[in-house]
Formats: C-alpha cells, structure tokens, sequence
C-alpha cells in the first residue's frame, strides 16, 4: 500500500472507516495513561503543582509546529506530486494546528502568570508563536476566500510553504536571542535534562497528542471529501436545473422549487 | 539582461505616469504621520520618544497599501501572461518588477523620512538612523509583499486578504528596524546587532520572495 494507492478518494475513504475506531480507541487510551501519570507525577521543588502544565503545554506546542510541517509536505505533494488528496489533507490541518497553537499560547500564559508574574511577555519564542497562530488564521482565511478549492490549495501551498520559515526559528528563538522562556530541555545535545519522572508522562502525553492529531486529520479529511462530493453533486443538479428549466418553456418555477426540494 | 533593465525602466515609467500612484504612497505616509500627534497628544517628548515606531508603522502600511499594483494592473491588460511566457526565467521577471516597485514606492518614503522626522521633533541622529533602517529594511517589505501580491492576483482576491496573509511575515522586519533606530537613540543595545540582522532579513526575502512568487505565478495563473 502505497501513496498513490490512496489517491482514489472513495479507497481512502474506505480505508480510514477501517483504522480510524483503532486510532481513536488508542488515542483515548494513550490520554488516560498520560493523564493518570502526568496526575501522579511529583511536584516541582521550585514551581509546585504548576509543573503539571507543561504534561499539556509541551505536546500543544510540539503538535503546533508538527501540523505546520505536516501542511509543508502536503504543499510539497500539492505542486510537485500533484496528489488529489495533498491539499485536502493541507486544508484539514490548519483548523487543528490553529487549535494547537492557540492551547500552547493559552496554557503557557496560564503557566507563565504564576512563574513569571506576567500572562504575556514579547519575548522571542511568545511573538514567534504568535506569528505562527496569526498564520494558521491566514492561511484559514485564505481558504475560505475562494471558492474554487483547486485553485484556492495551490495559493495556500505556496503561502504554507513560505510560512514553514517560521519553524526553524521558533525551535531555535531560545537559543539564538536571551528569552524569559527557558531553552530546550528535552530534546538538546547531551541527553535531557528532564528527570525520568516527568519525562515518561510527557513523552507518553507527547505520543496520545500526536495520536490525537492524527485521529482528528483523518476525520477531517474524509468530512472535507464528503463536503467536495456534496459541492459537486450540488452544482451537477443546480446546473441539470437551469438546463432543464431552459429547455422547458412553462413550468420554470415548478422545475426550479422541486429541484430544491430535492437538494 | 537587457530584457530585464527593459522591464524595470518600463515598471518604473508607468509607475511615475499619470495613474501610476507610485507617490500616492508618500502621501499616505504623510498622512499617517500627521494623525499621530492627533491620537497619542502633541507632547513633544512622548513624540520624540515614539517617533521610529510611528514611522516605521507608517512606511510597513504604506509599502503594503502600494504592493496589489505590482501585478494587478499588469495582469488586468495582459502584459503578465507575456512576462510569464518570454525567454526570461519568471523569478528573475518577478526580482526585477520588485525591484522597480521599491526603487518607484519604497525609495521615496525613504526621501521623505527626514521631513516627517521634523514633524515627529526627532534629532538628526534620530532621523538618520530611521532613514537608514528603512533603506535596509523596506527590500524586505517588498519583496515579502511580492508574495502576497501574486497570490493576490491569482485569486482575484486583494485588499484585506492580502494584508492579512502579508503582515505577519513583515513582523520581524518591523521588530529589527525599531529596535535598530531605537539602539541609536535611547538603547543599551548596540546598532550592529538589530541592524545586521535586518540587512539578513533584507537578503533573504531577496531570494525567497522571487521564487515564492514565481512558483504562485505559475500555478495560479490559467
């Protein structure tokens, strides 16, 4: 099985009815270990019980750059592969990624309040992500701007593709300028730096996210096939309408009132 | 390479014409700086103080308002399906009317920089140091914009769109160019630092934005 074996969107279609009650039944398991252990995790002997934030904020904020990179390389299949089903996927992500990203932003304000004694502070990694939710915003918009998808998904690749610049420099804003947010500390050079009992609940927490994205993707892509199916079935019958009530020289209303009814 | 000059002197020349509103911009950067005063008071110090921020904001709205010209009018009498066609790779078409827009556009607000300055009682220093971020800076502008500007004429959609997909990208051009023109003025921070990196934004957004306008060209325009 193949890439371009689900090109054809009714196998796809039959392929995700089959898989997706596993990935949600995982996804949900997966959330009840994390939680149940992120729960169990000790306090922090500086922060307290609000260390248990960051089993939330971390995966939301690693989720918010994965979908991006995720969007990237379905731009990559919508103009170079020309795959049919690429820019689906592109546009089913970026409702779930600006949901991630706004989560990151809002835990880690909530988070930020009690340690920092401020909700928001413009510092390098804040305003990046930032940037990064204004973009997912745009890229929405950009989709729902235009009505025909084929030429609203080739725009939003290359905008998605421009807009994966972002990546490198939020992963690296710790780094490069002196933040108030802390710098990397679980994946670095040297091993982490996290103690095992908070780095088992983030890592299973990190694994039921990314299930749970993907859960939530494919759902989302079979409802916008079954959305574009609709589209096109409408538009057949509103054209068989205006056929019709062409040809037909009388009953125009007649024909016209029961093609609504129908649809 | 002659095509090219061709291209800009030609981009240039329409721009400056009757109907080319190359120097409307100028105009709304007049205005923008002049309702300044009206909304934050007409306390010299507070303006002085504020004086970069105002005018960088005014110059990033005014380039912005200028970029759905690049394409639109091209495309509206078909000149853009001939650009797209020619021998001449379609990046280096899309470098080269950039670069006719910034120097017809985004040169001039530059030219007017000291003016507003004297309205926004900044010093010499001040306004020179502004003058000089904003001739770093504004490429980037434009040529980032160029992005939007091509998906804009793809679309048929431009106005708010543009501006919305545009402005985050122009973010961190407008943090370097403030904190740059503030390091002169009041800061602890060095000018190397902010303004090499917006020279470093400048340069990329020279390579990216061609092509990122180029490829939405291409498979936009039908």
């Amino acid at each position: 099985m193949s890439l371009i074996d689900l090109a054809n969107p009714t196998r796809f279609l039959a392929l995700t009815a089959r898989v997706l009650p596993w990935l949600a039944a995982a996804t949900v398991i997966m959330l009840a270990i994390g939680l149940y252990q992120s729960a169990n995790a000790p306090d922090d002997y500086q922060q307290g019980a609000t260390v248990k934030i960051m089993f939330i904020h971390v995966p939301n904020a690693w989720l918010s750059m994965f979908v991006w990179a995720v969007m990237s390389i379905a731009s990559l299949g919508t103009l170079v592969w020309r795959h049919p089903l690429a820019d689906v996927a592109a546009k089913a992500a970026a409702p779930i990624g600006a949901a991630f990203t706004f989560l990151a932003l809002l835990t880690g304000s909530l988070w930020g309040r009690p340690m920092w004694g401020t909700y928001w502070e413009w510092d390098a990694r804040l305003t990046s992500v930032l940037i990064l939710f204004l973009m997912y915003l745009g890229l929405m918009a950009l989709w729902r701007a235009v009505d025909d998808p084929s030429r609203a998904a080739r725009a939003a690749a290359v905008l998605t593709l421009v807009g994966a610049i972002n990546l490198p420099i939020i992963k690296f804003s710790v780094d490069w300028w002196n933040t108030l947010h802390q710098p990397a500390s679980v994946m670095r050079i040297g091993g982490s730096a996290l103690d095992k009992s908070f780095l088992i609940p983030l890592l299973v927490m990190a694994i039921a996210f990314t299930l749970l994205f993907v859960t939530l993707h494919l759902a989302a892509m079979r409802n916008e096939i079954l959305r574009r199916r609709v589209r096109s079935l409408q538009m057949m019958q509103a054209s068989r309408a205006a056929f019709s009530s062409e040809a037909g020289s009388g009953s125009r209303g007649q024909n016209a009132s029961n093609e609504v009814g129908a649809a | 390479m002659t095509a090219l000059s061709a291209l800009i002197r030609r981009d240039i020349r329409i721009a400056l014409r009757v109907g080319g509103g190359a120097l409307i911009g100028v105009l709304f950067f007049l205005t923008v700086v002049v309702l300044m005063p009206f909304a934050v008071g007409p306390d010299l110090a507070l303006l002085s103080r504020l004086g970069p921020a105002i005018l960088w904001l005014g110059a990033l709205l005014a380039s912005l308002l200028t970029l759905d010209r690049l394409f639109m009018a091209d495309h509206e009498d078909g000149s853009l399906d001939l650009i797209t066609m020619s021998q001449t790779p379609l990046e280096l078409a899309c470098a080269a009317k950039a670069l006719a827009h910034w120097l017809a556009a985004g040169l001039p607000l530059i030219v007017a920089t000291p003016v507003l300055g004297l309205l926004l009682n900044l010093d010499m220093v001040a306004t020179s140091a502004v003058a000089l971020t904003l001739l770093a800076g504004t490429p980037a502008l434009t040529f980032t914009g160029m992005i939007g500007a091509a998906l804009a004429v793809t679309l048929h959609r431009g106005g708010l769109l543009m501006a919305v997909l545009v402005l985050p990208l122009s973010i961190p051009v407008l943090i370097f160019g403030v904190a740059a023109s503030q390091a002169v003025i009041v800061g602890p921070m060095t000018f190397g630092a902010p303004f090499s990196i917006l020279c470093a934004l400048s340069l990329v957004s020279l390579v990216v934005g061609p092509f990122a306008a180029a490829a939405s060209l291409r498979h936009g325009l039908d």
